[in-house]
Parts: structure tokens; sequence; C-alpha cells
């Protein structure tokens, strides 16, 4: 059987889907990328890789997310693609007819408008933690509330606080307020994710045309809360598929099949290399006034790549040993 | 005197050889890095755009080179920059420096200004040198588009990654050893024969971008993030709706030389909002007109101009049916997130294109 790999590495999370030929998911790993993305990635193959069907091979492999081209070299991927592209291509597997991707992961936010199947538009914020699961978490940890309680929670308040959202800091201080007059955690809980919604909206989503199908993924939908404060604003039906959380990865598996078609075979290092010491370093090239970071990476003393500066001088693996 | 002036991309090598025609010594500007900036961002006013730090850092850069005199441009109207040489002389005196200042008005946009107060930088020599030296600065301006245009050309076509960068390189450096009309002549030819020699695809047929926006961050990569030299690596040929002997050329290399930036924004934004505000509406309409693909803006963090352009996008986006993608820049901004932006941008406009030689949809998505 043919089987294909989807790797997102991303800042909080890293993820793997495993495809067969028709796109159906056989399996997937969550776990978190704890600021080491090779550990995670090694981590992930490993248990991926128990999972994987009997007498099946992985023929081609994509990578994403903020360290997609890091993995790329890890593992050995067919395609390295931008997580916008990836995400898109994910939704459209899932709900061909979509026409809005509503994308919330730890630490980023997109929002992808799709018209006929194409990509028409997008926008992503990477600079505003309010708008994020990491803010979420944070908020969640604060009130003592297990994460996963935090949507169904939210769906028992009767009459939602108002919370500053524009600004996680602001937030937090609005959200210390509410408390302190009294009202109830569940309306504060719901108004935060009123806030987070409100956000999203006017911040990554402003002058976005949002035509339904809408399609909500990422980490933080599975925050029913959130997904209810989304069509309470949206005052649409808001469509959340069964792998949210690993869309991404999904959408790179999908990728590195098309990706395999055009060329001979696949550059998979296979399973064995979570057991591999891979080393990265870097260093600053002082040749010119650009002062480039360059990265290394190597497999057990030899050097696999190298990337960072402008000129490409680095990259020529012969030339500088 | 030693004189200091900004950096901003090509123009950089024009200003040194005027300087030196009239005799004075200039401090030529490195090109902007990080610390540059750093420096600029330590003693601007942090809501100051980034051109404006940028060239702040390239000042105190030259003062510790010797510079006591800088030539700066200004501007008129709503954009800042028209103050911003009266502020950087501030912040300097701040510092303890007193460096004088002379102050440019845009000399393609006021010729005869430029021309009174080139008189004071003129000094003991005759009009008949000044005039000369102005025609020559003119040619090399030239030169350099010329150089430039060649580049974005060749590079999205490029066998070899950064070979047309480097052959580009070479090129500047010739056109910098040129001092005479002759020279600059000669090598212009030899620069664009060095790019011409670069081992390109011709079957490639690369997607076209207009990059719009404030001249500042247009016109230096370092502001921009080298977003010319990136696109053409993601396989994308680029023209900037900027260059320095500007308009005409641009017109005259599009196949519409009526078309004029500023008319076409009219019905959209009917008056001057300054900086390049109401010409990036108009270029919008402009490149989609040419049948590009898609068009960068870029802008400096908190720039009015531009933000107001920017509100107008989506609109005009949807109207000429071309994609537009806003890139503000500020000291903060990461290059990786940029270079996610432009790799998602460039797969939109792949699928679009695809999608319409299909010939199913029509373009106004």
């Amino acid at each position: 059987m043919d089987l294909y790999l989807g790797i997102d590495v991303g800042s909080v999370s890293t993820n793997l889907v495993i495809i067969d030929r028709d796109s159906n998911v056989l399996a997937y790993e969550y776990l978190r990328t704890r600021g080491q993305p090779i550990r995670a990635v090694q981590d992930g193959l490993k248990a991926i890789e128990q999972k994987m069907p009997a007498a099946a091979a992985i023929c081609g492999v994509g990578t994403t997310g903020s360290a997609r081209t890091l993995t790329g070299v890890v593992v050995g991927a067919d395609t390295v693609k931008n997580e916008i592209t990836a995400h898109a291509v994910a939704a459209g597997l899932v709900k061909p007819e979509v026409q809005t991707v509503l994308e919330l992961g730890g630490q980023d936010s997109k929002i992808i408008l799709l018209r006929h199947g194409v990509v028409t538009d997008f926008a992503m914020n990477t600079i505003c933690a309010a708008g994020t699961g990491s803010f979420l978490d944070h908020q969640a940890a604060r009130l003592g509330i297990p994460i996963e309680e935090f949507g169904p929670m939210a769906l028992r308040s009767g009459s939602p606080v108002h919370i500053a959202g524009r600004c996680s800091v602001f937030a937090e201080s609005d959200m210390v307020h509410k408390q302190q007059i009294g009202h109830l955690t569940e309306d504060i809980v719901a108004g935060l994710c009123n806030a987070l919604v409100r956000n999203y909206l006017n911040n990554v989503g402003k002058g976005k045309e949002i035509l339904p199908p809408v399609v909500f993924q990422g980490g933080v939908a599975a925050n029913i809360g959130i997904r209810a404060a989304f069509e309470k604003a949206l005052q649409l039906e808001v469509f959340v598929p069964p792998y949210h959380h690993v869309m991404g990865a999904l959408g790179a598996a999908h990728l590195a099949r098309s990706a395999v078609m055009k060329k001979n075979g696949t550059s998979f290092r296979g399973f064995s290399i979570s057991a591999l010491d891979y080393i990265t370093s870097s260093f600053e090239c002082k040749g010119c006034p650009n002062i480039c970071e360059i990265v290394n990476i190597s497999l057990e003393s030899e050097l696999l790549a190298r990337w960072g500066s402008r000129c490409g001088k680095w990259e020529n693996l012969e030339e500088h040993g | 005197m030693k004189i200091g002036y900004g950096h901003m991309g090509t123009l950089t090598m024009v200003i040194e050889m005027i300087l030196e025609e009239l005799g004075h010594e200039p401090v030529v500007p490195d090109r902007p890095t990080r610390q540059t900036l750093a420096l600029g961002a330590k003693y601007a006013p942090e809501f100051a755009c980034i051109p404006f730090k940028i060239v702040l850092g390239t000042y105190l850069e030259s003062i510790s080179r010797g510079a006591d005199l800088f030539v700066s441009g200004g501007g008129y109207g709503p954009c800042r920059a028209g103050l911003y040489g009266e502020l950087h002389g501030r912040i300097l005196k701040d510092l303890g420096y007193n460096p004088g200042f002379i102050f440019f008005f845009p000399p393609l946009k006021k010729p005869f200004d430029f021309l009174r107060k080139l008189s004071r930088l003129k000094g003991r020599f005759s009009w008949v040198h000044l005039a000369r030296t102005i025609s020559k600065a003119w040619a090399k301006l030239t030169a350099l588009d010329e150089l430039e245009l060649m580049a974005q050309k060749v590079r999205p076509r490029e066998l070899t990654r950064g070979a047309t960068s480097k052959a580009f390189n070479r090129g500047l450096h010739y056109l910098h050893q040129a001092k005479s009309r002759v020279e600059i002549g000669e090598a212009c030819a030899a620069a664009l024969a060095e790019i011409g020699k670069v081992p390109y695809n011709p079957e490639a047929d690369p997607l076209k971008v207009g990059i719009i926006g404030e001249i500042y961050v247009q016109l230096e990569p370092f502001a921009n993030l080298f977003l010319e030299e990136t696109l053409g690596h993601l396989g994308v040929e680029v023209r900037r709706s900027i260059y320095l002997t500007s308009y005409t050329r641009h017109d005259v290399l599009s196949t519409r030389g009526d078309m004029n930036s500023r008319t076409m924004a009219k019905p959209y934004l009917a008056q001057k909002i300054g900086g390049h505000g109401q010409n990036s509406v108009g270029d919008v309409i402009r490149y989609a007109g040419l049948g590009y693909h898609g068009v960068v803006q870029l802008a400096p963090f908190s720039c009015i101009p531009e933000i107001v352009a920017k509100s107008l996008m989506p609109h005009l986006s949807k109207e000429y049916g071309i994609p537009v993608l806003s890139l503000f820049i500020d000291e903060q901004t990461g290059p990786t997130g940029v270079l996610t932006r432009l790799e998602a941008f460039v797969d939109l406009m792949e699928q679009r294109r695809d999608f319409g030689r299909l010939g199913s949809v029509s373009n106004k998505a």
C-alpha cells in the first residue's frame, strides 16, 4: 500500500499525518514542539511508525510549518510548503466547496479565502498574542480551568461579560477586574471567547469577505466556546473538520503525493532517522555588511545542509566543507 | 567639508559622483545593516517609520567617519518625511553633534528647486560644469535603472540561483568606476552584457508582480528585506512602480504610456494624501490593466498615506481581479514571516493562473 506522510512543525505543536492514495487519514500524531523541532519530529516518527498498516510503505513526505525547511532536511522531504497553502489544501480536501478557512494555532492565526477551490486572499497574524491558542491556554491556567473544559464552560454562560480583547495584556487585567467585582467564571470565560473572536475578525479578518462554507481548523477549533462565538459573530454555520488540529500536516501529505508524481520516487530517509543524532549550529558570516546568520545542520558529524546566507556562498557545501 | 547622506539603493553611487564632481569629499554610506537599524531605532522616536530609523543610523555611522554636513531629501504635504531632516538634525544635536544640513526636494519632482539648492553645493564651479555633472548623473541613473530592469527580467529565469544577483553586483561595480559619459556608456554595456551571460531558461513563463508603495522601502533592498531578490528566486518577475528615473521610463516600457497612476486613482481617491498613497491606489489599477498576476504593496509600519491606500486594496483587488499583498515593515519585522507570506502569495497567483487557463471562472473572484 502506498502511503504519504505530512509533517507540520509549528512553534507550539508538531503534527504528523499518514494518508493513503485517496487522502484518507490512516494515522496521526499530535505532540508539543517544546522548542526542539528535531526532537519532536523524531518522537513523532517513532510514534506514528507503530500505527502504520502492515505491508505499507511511505512513498512521499511533505513538510510545512515554521520549521518546514529544517524538518525537510531532517526527514528528506519531497516537498516543503508554507503553512498557508498547506492549510488551504487540507480544507479543500475535507470540504471541497469551502470558501473561508479560519485557522487558529498556538502562536499565529490565519484567514484564507477560496473561491471555486482557488485561494484568492489570505492574511496571517504573527504579532498579536490576543488571537491565539497560547493566550487561551494561559488564561485557562490562570482561572484554574483545564483547557478541555474551557469551551463547555463558555457554553453554559447565560450572559457573557464584555472583555477588552484588543491586547492580551489589557484582556487579562479586564478579566481580573470582572472577577473582582463578582462576575461568574463561566460568563468571563464566554466573554473571553467573544473577545478573541472579535480580535481575530477585526485584525486578521479585516476587509475580508467571509462566505460559507466556513471551515474552522487549528488547535483552538477544539474549543466549542470559540466555535460558538464565531457562529454568533458571523451568523454562519462554522464547520470543524474531524482532524482540525492536524490539518497542516494533512495538507503537506497531500502535497507530497502530487510532488512525487512529478519526480522519481521519494527522498524520505526512513523511520530509522528517529534514532539518529542531528546537530544544528549557527554562526554570523562576516563576509559583507549583510552579516547573515548561517545555520548548519549535521547528521552524525556529516554536514547535511546549510542555509541563511543571502549570497548563497555557504549553501554550496563542497566549497566550504 | 565632508558630506554624508542616507543610503537609498543604487542612488547612493550617483550622489557620490555628484559630490566628487563638485569638489567635495563624500562620506559614502555603507549599505545599511541590522546594526545601522538598531543604532537608528535606539535614538529615534518609537513611532517614527523605518526609513527615518535607517537614515538616522546611517548619519550616526557617517559622523563617526567624519561627516560634518548632510544632504537629504525632503518632501511636501501630509507625509512626515518632509520634517524628517529637521528632526534628524535635532536628535543629532541632542547627542552632542552639530552637523550642517541641506534639504533637497526630490530632484525629479522639483528640478528647479533642486538646482537652486545645488548651487550652494556647486561652490566655485561654473554652471556649465554643474549642468554637465547633472547630465552625467542622469546618464548614470538611467544606466542603473537599465541594469535593474534587466536583472528583474533575468532573475526568475536563471538556471543557477543567485547568478543574476552576482552579475548585477559586478555590473554595479563597473558603473561605480565610470566617471565620464563615455565611460558610463561603456560600463552600462559591459554590465548589461554580464547579466546577459547568465544562463537562463528561455521557456520559463514567470509570474509577474508589480511592487508598489512608499519610495524608500521600495528602493532600499535592506528596508524591504530584499523583496525583489526573494521574489525573483521564487520565480517571479517583478517591476517596481518607482525607479530612479521613474515615470517616463516606466510608462515608456509599459505598453500604455498614457496611463498615469494618479489619474487612475481619482475615482477612488480624489486627492493627494502625501507620500505615494495616491500612486499606490492607481498603480494597482495600472498593473491589473497590464495583465500582472499580483501586486505587493510595500510600506513602512505607521505610514499614514499607505494605510489609507491599504484600506482601498480589498475593493480594488476585487474590482480589478488582481491579488494584493500588503507588507508593512518595521524593525520588528522578521524575514521568516515575510517569506511565508510571499511563498503563499506565489502559490495563490500560480493557482489563479492555472485556473484562469482552464477558462472556467472569471478573474473577479
